[in-house]
């Protein structure tokens, strides 16, 4: 399968640069294929109480900090040093952002670094903060923050799951929502087409190849025996004063 | 004795032998012997096509006897990859896939996502627009809670709450219907607007329903909230401290059961709900029974709310004045030229993003927060990534933690009353 050209200009919602069944075997390709316009400016700190601790306290592991959407603060941190710096921010009580609302990532595409996105909430002080990490795409590695919220178990699952990054640390890090032995990449990164890299006839052909291991983790396999038979008694038949419970076991 | 015999209707066989001993009947006991397990655990497959996991999801319990040691939920069977889907949409046609994530409570979802791709794009949409978007919203927060209320009842073996809560379901479907067409794909949301202003004589309907409501309500109070089967299945089980739901990033009424007062509405208030006159139901225990009891009670708050929506409900247009967001009438576009075209460009070409960014906009969900997460660059007609910050997906990783210790019909009650759908945790 040819994967789609990423810089390719689009025309139009249409496509027009491939032609019929080609078109179809690429599936379509990627939105917006604009040159990257300089980014945004730099926002003023004291705008949020969080930043300006940020920057105070771990002054060489902020990368930047922006204002979005009106009001909507956004820190670019170190990836090497998330998981302390996040810690920081569950624990002081001055942020307290106990509450990991979402772990997503974001494919700019164009060879761009992978985003890991962090939305926090702090109860205390209702507070909102969004924490970035880019990870460059031959080191898709960060920490995970599991142990600092458990809600991160699911979605860091997620995130290696569509993007391909793995967490260093995370319990259980496993594909959640793809099937376990897909084969076909990590289907979120811009570089994936729409209906996968496989044709559709091997995709059926995998479906069909399909067997009991593939629905249970290893760990479930060692629990899980073979069934036993279980005879029932014949209710016609004579009563026999042996017949009854764990005859045949 | 020998004129007449009594009838037996149930508990017979036809075939029933003189003797009373059945032939080879089904309905028949018959002492079963038991596999020796010999101190062994159990593995037990529930799902994924099974009515008590509400949706295609599977659990795999690992049991001790009747007791849940271990349970993996396996997702995925739905999953439709509607992200990836929204990244080859532009902005107004994501709207249809919103609604087919959580097809319980369609409008908040179709709502969230707008309410989303406006903060991203900075516009302000107008009055009537907040209200009407704000009175759909909580008639469908009524709606989802419904269907969990009768769904987790007959878990527990009620049945007859079930009648009741369909029936008020169903007089909402014909609110969805009269307003959008449809019943549950409602998709009526567009980016700047509504697809349609509310129908003439929409509003009586749903004062109408509102009256009446409550009253149905509480006859399901009465059936539930006494009911010893009820408080013995649901008191005391699954229970999760304030703390470790929150460290667990459980949202809406499971967190609040558990008494952090976190909602959206109140904490980081949209559309002015702060002027809204309505309470936050908190529970105690953290078990299924308050579960039960805060979303209970947030069906009455919704009630008071549309009650004061549909009191301030302002005249005026329902789409905001630009032509580069809002479509021409239909009327105009299909008489005059200008308008033809405008509508031409405007849906070939979608509505631009002003500038590059990126935007989370939460709304407090039927089930919790909904998040909606999008990045643009500048000019971009679709999404370069659109994210929904799913409720009962993280609601639902909490199931495990919940179930360990219970019993069997207990891991399928505290599945219930966690509220998932599934459409919106495979995406």
């Amino acid at each position: 399968m040819s994967e789609p050209e990423r810089n390719e200009p689009e025309d139009g919602p249409q496509g027009e640069a491939s032609a019929g069944l080609d078109a179809l075997d690429e599936g379509p390709r990627p939105s917006d294929p604009e040159p990257d316009e300089p980014g945004l400016p730099e926002a003023d700190p004291d705008a949020h109480p969080t930043v300006r601790a940020l920057l105070d306290t771990f002054e060489d592991a902020v990368v930047r900090h922006e204002t979005v959407s009106g009001d909507q603060h956004v820190v670019y941190l170190d990836p090497e040093r998330n998981r302390e710096i996040l810690r920081w921010l569950h624990d002081e009580p001055e942020h307290a952002y106990k509450l990991l609302v979402d772990v997503t990532g974001v494919d700019l595409g164009d060879g761009a670094p992978l985003q890991v996105v962090y939305q926090l909430f702090s109860l205390d002080h209702a507070r909102a903060l969004r924490v970035k990490c880019l990870l460059p795409l031959d080191a898709l590695e960060i920490d995970s923050v599991v142990p600092i919220w458990a809600a991160a178990d699911w979605l860091e699952r997620e995130v290696y799951d569509l993007f391909g990054i793995t967490f260093r640390d995370h319990p259980d890090l496993r594909r959640i929502l793809m099937p376990q032995d897909y084969a076909e990449g990590h289907p979120l990164r811009k570089d994936f087409p729409l209906r996968g890299r496989f044709s559709r006839a091997e995709q059926t052909r995998r479906a069909l190849a399909q067997d009991v291991d593939r629905f249970y983790m290893p760990s479930e396999r060692a629990i899980g025996r073979e069934p036993q038979e279980v005879h029932f008694p014949d209710p016609n038949a004579p009563d026999e004063p042996e017949s009854g419970p764990g005859a045949d076991a | 004795m020998a004129e007449k015999t009594v009838e037996y209707a149930v508990g017979r066989h036809p075939e029933m032998g003189v003797d009373g001993r059945a032939a080879a009947s089904p309905l028949q006991p018959f002492d079963v012997p038991e596999p020796s397990l010999g101190g062994d655990h159990m593995l037990v497959n529930i799902g994924p096509q099974h009515p008590a996991t509400h949706g295609v999801l599977r659990l795999v319990a690992e049991l001790d006897g009747e007791t849940v040691v271990n349970v993996t939920p396996h997702i995925g069977f739905l999953h439709s990859s509607f992200e990836k889907l929204g990244e080859f949409r532009t902005w107004n046609q994501v709207v249809p896939l919103t609604d087919r994530m959580d097809y319980l409570a369609p409008l908040i979802y179709n709502c969230a996502y707008v309410m989303g791709v406006e903060k991203l794009m900075g516009i302000e949409v107008t009055e009537r627009c907040k209200v009407v978007r704000l009175i759909l919203m909580e008639m469908d927060r009524i709606f989802g809670h419904l269907l969990w209320l009768g769904t987790t009842a007959i878990d527990v073996g009620a049945f007859t709450p079930f009648l009741y809560t369909f029936q008020e379901r169903e007089r909402i479907y014909k609110l969805h219907e009269a307003l959008t067409g449809a019943r549950i794909t409602t998709s009526a949301t567009r980016v700047g607007g509504m697809m349609a202003d509310l129908p003439e004589g929409w509003t009586d309907s749903l004062l109408e329903f509102l009256d009446t409501f409550p009253e149905t309500l509480e006859e399901v109070h009465r059936l539930l909230t006494n009911n010893g089967i009820h408080i013995g299945r649901t008191q005391g089980v699954g229970v999760i401290s304030g703390e470790e739901a929150l460290n667990h990033g459980l949202t809406g009424p499971n967190l609040r059961a558990s008494g952090v007062e976190y909602d959206v509405r109140k904490d980081q208030p949209y559309y002015d709900y702060e002027t809204y006159d309505f309470e936050v139901p908190v529970g105690t225990w953290g078990d299924c029974y308050d579960r039960y009891l805060v979303r209970m009670e947030e069906m009455n708050q919704s009630v008071q709310i549309l009650r004061q929506a549909l009191d301030r409900l302002p005249d005026g247009p329902i789409n905001v004045d630009d032509p580069s967001i809002s479509l021409p009438s239909k009327t105009d576009a299909m008489n005059d030229m200008e308008s033809m075209i405008h509508h031409f460009k405007l849906i070939t070409d979608g509505i631009p993003a002003p500038e590059a960014g990126d935007c989370y906009f939460p709304v407090e969900g039927s089930k919790g927060e909904l998040g909606m997460y999008l990045v643009a660059r500048k000019g971009s007609t679709k999404p370069v990534r659109w994210r929904i910050r799913p409720p009962s997906f993280v609601n639902l990783s909490v199931l495990p933690k919940l179930a360990q210790g219970h019993m069997v019909s207990d891991l399928i009650m505290i599945n219930a009353s966690l509220d998932i759908v599934l459409g919106e945790i495979d995406r």
